[in-house]
């Protein structure tokens, strides 16, 4: 088996068929160490951010033992020779940045919830990463590193050696520790360094006459070391994703594992000797034999450095397709959260190594039937980038996409959209793709059958038409449901093209921004063509009138309209929150709205088709009955929109936003004893959506008020009693609430009726509390005059539409 | 765990004409022979019986050739002026020319004075014929009569003066013994059976028709005349089929070759254009000095003979067929091949496969073990450097990407700079190649510029980069003033608005950035 710590849980893997079998919950923040127990093996410790060390039978998954420490407990070290005492590593109180390493005592006390407060100072001073401590042979001593100095302690004589070496800054960087490992047999300390040396320090009982070995073969950082069980073999692993066996310590003996596909994090070998693992940055596991050959992967969602892609949806599979490992486009399952397949669109070999800048995947698009995959990778220079277009045909034969055509520069500058013709007729010729650039251009590509019969292939990819608009640069394009416009929006105009004659047929621009994002609208809505500028408006203009239709005051970040439904999603980003509208391009009214929906700023959104449509009983979640709305936020974590939670929504913890958790984030692990592998991730749990700030959404609601622009304002008189109303603190909590009920029996149908519920729990909480009494009456001032903002934008929406 | 992947050589369309399966048959002649005639050749007709020996008549005389010689074998120059059309009889045996005197004179091939002589037309004979029963002979002069004479009695058959012009081109049905055609400058092709006293179909060309063929079956029927090619169906009522542009000037001759699926045709635009008779496409054309009169093709397609009007004979010979190299290298012995190889697993054996062996190429192996330097010296090589440039340059936007490029090129001897100058100063012209080339350029003057001029090899070719850098810009100069040009002149013809990519304009930037050389 296989342990490795993800986020608030401990997962164990089974080595023979890759897949989890048990997932340990309990913990209630992050897990940062895990480590057997050494004196049973069937017995597992672990630790958490929330101070506390559990003791598991991990065969059956059942927590025997909770320990309660109290300090947030950063890593966690057993040793045979201690019998009742584990190793903690604590942040030292009072002071910001030092840690110290303590031992406590474990008592063997009956029960499930043991406190143990018995904490003895060991080492001072270390570091806080699980990888700058390692203890010696059968735990004589330990060893530390931080920056330059190696302190190394004697349990026995209770004496402490410092070493350090000189700083040394080359261009590569520094030469900072950045790992250590103990022989486990000898008197013997490998060290890694941030400038690629391995240091094996021997003789360290003498302060003075210590000698070390230096074994150079890594150009960067060694992220981890670890001996072999034996002894004889040091395994090293960087940047350079090389796992590299060094024989008998010697700098000449060594073997290499090349390629493992992403940089090497953490390195752990089994107590048996026959298989070590690799944890990669790219958050996969690697097992790889003794013999050094590559034997299994664990894989999830692949993360990439930066998800340009987007998120996209596979027609064919129903996967989210999105950047893989560099070069590479995953298909990810989300039914069983793992990876259908990797398709290698760079085709060239991807050097592991820092400031090279190298060709990755920037955009991806498919045809409806998901027949044709359209992929761009560029490459950034100085001078000129490097950018080729590539066309993908699904061959039913392989089960897989083959590559078609290959367009180098086909644009000269970046391509900043890309979008197929989605026709759902069968006939293949119809299909267009079309791209925009940053070269002020949008071109069309048409499949063109070749008429020799001797070519291998029957139909190529070339350019059929290109349009510019004013010379602006292009940044968006779209095609209508029917196919037969073309929307490409120019900075700050959107244009709109026929798809046949390539005639452009009429101009729509908001003036103050340029246009973020378009799209058009489906199904009885697809007289509507939606776009959101970059200072905050989103528009939606009639086809048939060439009118705006409506408008209104958002922040959006993220458009994304249901395929399967006349429904669109918008992301806006509001003060440091994000915030989900649903709403039908044919009524201003939002149909659903979810306020404050994570802290991170969410970057994409994709709906993805549900196999068969939901039953759903709720009207407000009647837009999801078709598809689930996927987020990825800028810290790479996906999340979901889910309606299970739907019963328990009077208990104001728990909110109909479950967010799931695919990725994690940090992998952050500590790797000693049987197979076993820690790993956590960013904790994005459901406690964190509790309590809403209210308070900060005070300046904002002024501000939107002030914001809006002058034309779109009702009059001056009418405004006016609102506003004072709204500024005029009460003097009674009671008529404060009295005011806010009433403004939400009058106006809001739109709003959630268990948002209110949560409100008024609160409020009634908080009136229990008598103290604070300051803080509540600025909370309530907000919330009313939040209500009267929503008032407000109602109104304006009913009067645009009735101009 | 990803394997090694290989570079990618960049491969870019061939321009020009495809190789199709009809240019390597069309191109498989010989080197032109040259043989000056008198003057213009006016026909050439061979012999349809070996050693198809051929007859080419010129100013006033017929001269016979044999396949391979290029002095005349027997010569006929018993006219008193100029000499036209000598055709052979089927058996060749019998020759018949026409004259400008207008008779027309039969020969033995054998013999030097004329067999038979027939008088009749009052003005030149431009065409001569024998019908298929072997003892008539049709002709076609320019007193716009055609006539038909019997050999055994020297006597005029028949008649016709229908053609309102003269008469200059002919052909005799080869199923048909009666029947046979005349192709006039009155623009009309006329046919004509040799039992009923008037035509029997006329056919409008269009244009004066130089020259007519039909179809050994007899059904289609091909004239020339004008820039305009034209095939008839005769059995349809002379129905136009097709009609074929190819030549800028008039067409002058047509033939078909041995297997009847090919059409050529010869045009004073100095080209010999071929069709495939099944889709009228052009499937390769032949280009020659002057503007050609006559042209023939022997049975078997064994020789291409064509004749110009400033009397040069040009005999084009087909190679022999390459016989397939049987020398094969000695191969391992057939059991040693075959040991195993019927070896059916029990079920109780463990099999053990055997780990395919990828063959990389030296480049990929030395660029695998990061050897930047060593794998620019094996593109450097001259098999690759020379004949597959692309490779080169693709190691080099490799190493470019690795950010190993400048290390790889420094350090280099005076050879090696000579060699790299040459390679970039040769190729860098070459638009799939600009990019990256003027990228090393810039490197390799940056690294070597302390050392210039130490070096006399050296200096030559940094001149000579510069030279041809300068070039280059001129001539996108140019072009984009010709471009210009064609934008005014599109503007004021099309209404639509013009859009077309300017694609040299990219290319002259990132020249003139090397201009510093």
């Amino acid at each position: 088996y296989l342990l490795c710590a993800a986020g608030d849980f401990v997962k164990m893997y089974s080595l023979a068929t890759e897949e989890t079998l048990r997932l340990m919950g309990g913990h209630a923040d992050r897990v940062t160490g895990i480590q057997l127990n050494p004196r049973n093996h069937m017995q597992l410790y672990s630790s958490s951010l929330d101070g506390s060390i559990k003791l598991w039978d991990f065969m059956d998954g059942i927590p025997i033992k909770t320990f309660s420490v109290g300090p947030k407990l950063l890593a966690l070290y057993a040793l045979a020779s201690c019998e009742d005492s584990v190793f903690v590593i604590i942040p030292k109180s009072g002071e910001r940045d030092t840690f110290q390493l303590v031992s406590v005592k474990l008592t063997k006390a009956a029960g499930q919830d043991v406190e143990a407060k018995e904490l003895s100072l060991v080492l001072d001073g270390v570091d806080a990463s699980p990888k700058h401590i390692a203890f010696g042979r059968e735990g004589e001593y330990v060893a530390s590193v931080k920056e330059l100095n190696l302190q190394v302690y004697f349990f026995k004589q209770k004496q402490l050696n410092r070493f350090s070496v000189s700083a040394t800054k080359t261009k590569g960087g520094n030469n900072h520790f950045t790992c250590i490992a103990c022989h486990p047999t000898e008197d013997c300390i490998a060290t890694g360094s941030a400038d690629g040396k391995i240091r094996l320090w021997r003789n360290f009982y003498h302060k003075k006459e210590y000698t070390f070995s230096t074994l150079h073969w890594h150009h960067d950082t060694v992220m981890d070391l670890a001996f072999s069980i034996e002894g004889t073999s040091l395994l090293s692993g960087g940047v350079e994703s090389v796992l590299v066996l060094w024989h008998n310590e010697s700098d000449c003996q060594k073997d290499f594992l090349p390629r493992l596909g992403s940089p090497i994090e953490y390195i752990s070998v089994s107590p048996d000797g026959a298989l070590c693992c690799t944890l990669h940055a790219d958050n996969r596991i690697t097992i790889v034999n003794s013999n050094l050959r590559f034997s299994k992967s664990i894989q999830g969602l692949i993360k990439s450095a930066d998800v340009k892609t987007g998120i996209v949806v596979d027609p064919r599979t129903k996967a989210l397709v999105l950047n893989g490992e560099p070069g590479h486009l995953q298909f990810y399952c989300l039914q069983s959260d793992q990876q259908l397949f990797s398709l290698d669109i760079v085709q060239r070999q991807y050097i592991h190594q820092a400031g090279l800048n190298q060709a990755d995947l920037v955009k991806v698009a498919f045809s409806a039937q998901g027949k044709w995959l359209a992929t761009v990778e560029e490459r950034e220079e100085v001078t000129d980038p490097e950018l080729q277009l590539k066309l993908w045909f699904y061959d039913e034969e392989t089960q897989s996409f083959k590559l078609n055509t290959r367009i180098n520069m086909p644009h000269e500058d970046h391509i900043t959209d890309m979008c197929f013709r989605d026709m759902d007729e069968l006939e293949d010729y119809s299909l267009i793709l079309v791209t925009t650039g940053r070269d002020c251009v949008f071109k069309v590509w048409v499949m063109v059958e070749d008429t020799d019969p001797e070519a291998q292939q029957s139909v190529s990819w070339s350019c059929d038409f290109v349009g510019s608009y004013h010379n602006y640069q292009a940044a968006n394009c779209c095609f209508s449901e029917d196919g037969s416009l073309l929307a490409v929006s120019f900075e700050e105009t959107i244009t709109v093209w026929d798809s046949v004659t390539w005639d452009l047929k009429c101009t729509f621009c908001h003036p103050p921004g340029k246009i973020r994002n378009i799209c058009f609208g489906r199904l009885t809505c697809s007289k509507y063509l939606i776009g959101a500028t970059d200072c905050g408006f989103l528009c939606c203009w009639n086809l048939l009138s060439c009118a705006l239709e409506w408008s209104a005051h958002l922040n959006i970040l993220v458009l994304q309209p249901d395929p399967l439904s006349e429904y669109i999603a918008a992301v806006s980003w509001l003060s440091k929150e994000s915030s989900l509208f649903v709403f039908k391009p044919n009524e201003p009214r939002p149909i659903y709205i979810q306020r404050n929906l994570c802290k991170e700023k969410i970057q994409l959104a994709a709906f993805v088709p549900r196999d068969e449509p939901e039953m759903i009983g709720s009207e407000k979640y009647l837009w999801l009955r078709r598809s689930q709305l996927f987020f990825l936020t800028d810290t790479q974590e996906l999340m979901t929109l889910s309606t299970k939670s739907l019963e328990d929504r009077l208990t104001p913890s728990s909110k109909q936003l479950a967010v799931e958790e695919s990725l994690p984030v940090t992998p952050f692990s500590l790797l000693l004893g049987k197979h076993r592998r820690q790993q956590s991730q960013e904790d994005t749990g459901l406690g964190k959506l509790v309590v809403q700030n209210k308070n900060e959404q005070d300046s904002p609601a002024v501000k939107e008020l002030l914001h809006t622009p002058a034309h779109v304002l009702p009059s001056a008189s009418f405004l006016c009693p609102i506003f004072i109303n709204s500024l005029l603190i009460s003097k009674e909590n009671k008529s404060a609430e009295e005011v806010a009920d009433e403004v939400e029996m009058e106006s809001e149908k739109t709003e959630d009726d268990s948002d209110e519920e949560r409100d008024v729990t609160e409020m009634e909480q908080e009136d229990t509390s008598p103290m604070e009494l300051l803080g509540e009456m600025t909370y309530k001032l907000s919330k009313s005059q939040e209500k009267e903002l929503r008032k407000i934008r109602k109104i304006d929406y009913s009067w645009i539409s009735a101009f | 765990m990803a394997t090694y992947k290989p570079v990618v050589v960049q491969a870019v369309p061939k321009l020009g004409a495809k190789v199709t399966q009809d240019t390597v048959y069309w191109r498989g002649y010989k080197t032109p022979v040259q043989i000056k005639e008198f003057g213009a050749v006016n026909k050439i007709d061979f012999s349809p019986v070996p050693p198809y020996n051929y007859a080419v008549t010129a100013s006033s005389r017929i001269h016979i050739y044999g396949r391979y010689s290029q002095e005349p074998i027997k010569t006929f120059s018993r006219f008193k002026d100029a000499a036209y059309g000598a055709t052979y009889r089927d058996d060749g045996n019998l020759l018949a020319a026409g004259s400008e005197e207008g008779s027309i004179h039969l020969f033995d091939i054998s013999g030097k004075a004329p067999l038979r002589q027939f008088d009749g037309h009052t003005k030149a004979v431009h065409v001569v014929g024998f019908l298929s029963d072997k003892y008539r002979v049709f002709s076609g002069g320019d007193d716009y009569s055609s006539n038909l004479w019997d050999i055994p009695s020297a006597t005029e058959i028949v008649s016709y003066s229908e053609h309102t012009d003269y008469v200059r081109c002919g052909c005799a049905s080869k199923v048909n013994a009666d029947v046979f055609i005349t192709g006039s400058y009155d623009h009309t092709v006329k046919l004509f059976d040799a039992r009923i006293k008037s035509s029997v179909m006329t056919i409008e060309h269009g244009q004066p028709v130089e020259s007519v063929l039909l179809f050994p079956s007899g059904g289609l029927l091909v004239s020339a005349g004008g820039r305009y090619v034209k095939v008839w169906d005769v059995l349809k009522g002379g129905q136009l089929l097709v009609s074929l542009k190819n030549h800028h000037k008039t067409v002058t001759c047509l033939c078909l070759n041995s297997s009847g699926q090919r059409l050529l045709s010869g045009s004073l635009d100095r080209h010999v254009k071929i069709y495939s008779t099944t889709s009228y496409k052009v499937v390769h054309s032949f280009n020659y000095a002057t503007s050609i009169l006559s042209l023939a093709l022997s049975p078997e397609d064994k020789t291409i003979v064509v004749g110009m009007t400033n009397g040069v004979l040009n005999v084009k010979h087909r190679k022999p067929e390459e016989r397939k190299e049987k020398f094969l290298r000695r191969q391992p012995a057939y059991r040693t091949h075959v040991k195993g190889r019927t070896y059916v697993p029990k079920q109780e054996d463990f099999c053990v496969s055997k780990p395919v062996k990828r063959v990389l190429r030296k480049y990929d192996k030395l660029l695998k073990s990061f050897q930047s330097s060593k794998a620019l010296d094996a593109v450097l090589e001259p098999p690759i450097r020379l004949y597959t440039p692309e490779v080169t340059v693709a190691v080099m936007q490799e190493l470019h990407r690795r950010g190993t490029l400048r290390s790889a090129l420094a350090g280099r001897d005076e050879k090696q700079v000579n060699l790299l100058l040459t390679f970039v100063a040769r190729r860098v012209i070459e638009p799939r190649f600009t990019p990256v080339l003027v990228t090393v350029a810039d490197m390799i003057t940056d690294i070597y510029q302390p050392v210039v001029g130490q070096s006399a090899i050296v200096d030559r070719q940094f001149l000579r980069l510069q030279e041809a850098i300068g070039k280059e810009i001129d001539y996108q100069e140019e072009l984009l003033e010709v471009l210009g040009m064609m934008d005014t002149l599109f503007a004021t013809f099309t209404k639509a608005t013009y859009l077309e990519e300017n694609k040299s304009d990219g290319l002259t930037e990132t020249v003139q950035t090397n201009r510093n050389n």
